[in-house]
């Protein structure tokens, strides 16, 4: 643990890989990355790579799982053995497992279930390289997958993570400042309606500090917001082009 | 789900709720009796049970040597695991953990883990080699409602009733001696969720409200009035103004409990 002392900010308040507080990693997002599904989008958020498939809606499997009243939104996370420094196993982990379930429950806000009976949508998240603030970025590109797909939805979800670095709350941890730092927030959020759909916390925040973090995480969301509908429209206009 | 409350039912609980008003007659922000038994399991190291209204939850905790994870070599380790037993709900069922059980665990363990309240370091017993490990395991008996703060009262109810063998290194071997120290718990982390339904937020549901809530939202909060874990849950949303007044909620019911229990 004596990594610890090491400053993750300098004097200036720029932080190890030269970003400034309130300051993203660079964000890149592509929209229909892949043939078979439905929908598909593709996120580098730092060093992050992750890629998102939806399916549906489509009978839901296995059947029991099927809801006579609104549409069941499945969602695996799942991280590539390689995706991390030691190897992880492929089976899924008690960590997957939940974020799966959080993730699911940041993404339905999103969708008329009720509108869909009997039907489901399965989203599969695959990260391909992890580098802190993975939930985030499978958010922000589930999200994307699922528009890619044609299911309507009330806005799209952004992720991002806010936190404590040292003393100071910043934007958008990365690996060692999520290991070494004092707390992650990681925040989803749809910006047209205003509303939080997941948010947890690990680490010591006193109230105000956590009151800013979550306030910087959903600038950050605003920003990638922007992206998202940037990535949409980057496929979907140029389908237009070929059609006239 | 819903087959059990029928949708009248639901119907019934979300209106009264828009009046400010619940089935058993509590306020909005109103917490069910708490009442805590300790010790209750003779063979475990450390046990509690909690009941929170209708909802019961026993807490064994057991615990064991074995060796420390390569990147914490002088600390102990704890490790959470939950159980929602079939005697505690029609809904549940045999198996192995479901996402429900693990949520349960995960957030358990991060409310005890974060806020440091157990010290690590005081369970090792030869740096990198061999260190008490803390098996914490919540046994859901009775699910009426809000499982997650029952779970994490007991779990601390549980920690602080908890006793490690005495024991003495000679040439390089571990030897168990007699009588017990209890485990060094420095802290007493509180957990409480406030569920929203229909747009209001409410304390401490039940079962059946669970059934017609939104989302819920814990909050996990240390002596000092520092929050240490946070867990979102549910299908729905909440606004930012409804964040904070949750988390104001939180560490409100946090003191009072505090006070209550002498924690």
């Amino acid at each position: 643990m004596n990594e610890k002392q090491e400053k993750l900010i300098d004097k200036k308040g720029i932080r190890l890989d030269g970003r400034k507080a309130d300051e993203l990693r660079p964000v890149k997002l592509q929209v229909g990355v892949l043939g078979n599904a439905d929908g598909s989008a593709y996120i580098e958020h730092g060093k992050n790579k992750i890629l998102a498939a939806a399916f549906g809606p489509r009978e839901v499997h296995p059947k029991h799982l099927m809801q006579a009243d609104r549409m069941v939104l499945k969602v695996r996370y799942h991280m590539a053995p390689f995706s991390v420094q030691e190897r992880k196993s492929p089976a899924p982990s008690r960590r997957e497992v939940e974020l799966s379930k959080v993730i699911k429950e940041s993404l339905e806000p999103a969708l008329f279930l009720e509108l869909y009976p009997r039907t489901g949508v399965d989203v599969f998240i695959e990260v391909l390289q992890a580098d802190g603030g993975t939930r985030c970025a499978a958010i922000t590109a589930a999200a994307l997958a699922i528009a890619d797909a044609g299911v309507p939805m009330r806005d799209l979800v952004v992720g991002c993570a806010a936190g404590k670095v040292d003393d100071t709350v910043v934007l958008d941890l990365y690996d060692a400042e999520d290991k070494l730092g004092a707390a992650d927030v990681p925040v989803a959020y749809m910006p047209s309606l205003n509303a939080i759909t997941l948010l947890q916390m690990d680490g010591i925040l006193d109230p105000e500090e956590f009151e800013k973090a979550v306030n910087m995480a959903m600038e950050g969301c605003k920003k990638i917001y922007d992206m998202q509908k940037e990535a949409l429209k980057t496929k979907y206009m140029v389908v237009k082009e070929v059609e006239e | 789900m819903s087959s059990l409350v029928t949708k009248v039912r639901l119907k019934q609980i979300e209106q009264l709720i828009e009046k400010g008003k619940r089935l058993d007659d509590r306020g909005l922000l109103d917490t069910r009796e708490i009442k805590i038994e300790q010790g209750v399991i003779e063979k475990a190291e450390g046990s509690a049970r909690v009941f929170l209204g209708k909802t019961q939850v026993l807490v064994g905790v057991k615990v064991e040597t074995g060796e420390p994870f390569p990147d914490t070599p002088n600390e102990g380790v704890l490790t959470v695991n939950a159980e929602l037993v079939p005697v505690a709900s029609p809904n549940f069922e045999p198996g192995p953990p479901d996402e429900n059980s693990i949520e349960l665990a995960r957030v358990v363990d991060r409310g005890i883990r974060e806020s440091k309240c157990i010290d690590n370091e005081k369970l090792c017993i030869e740096p990198g080699k061999k260190v008490f490990v803390v098996f914490v395991d919540v046994y859901v008996l009775n699910h009426d409602g809000n499982l997650i703060d029952a779970a994490a009262l007991a779990a601390m109810a549980a920690l602080m009733n908890t006793k490690m063998p005495n024991f003495e290194i000679k040439d390089g071997e571990l030897k168990i001696k007699q009588g017990y120290t209890p485990l060094p718990v420095k802290g007493h982390p509180i957990t409480v969720t406030t569920g929203k339904i229909s747009g209001h937020l409410i304390s401490d549901p039940t079962a059946e409200e669970e059934q017609v809530m939104d989302s819920r939202i814990t909050f996990a909060t240390k002596e000092d009035g520092k929050i240490c874990a946070i867990q979102k849950g549910g299908s729905g949303y909440f606004s930012p103004q409804q964040i904070l007044e949750a988390s104001k909620i939180a560490l409100d019911k946090a003191v009072e409990l505090r006070k209550k229990l002498d924690w």
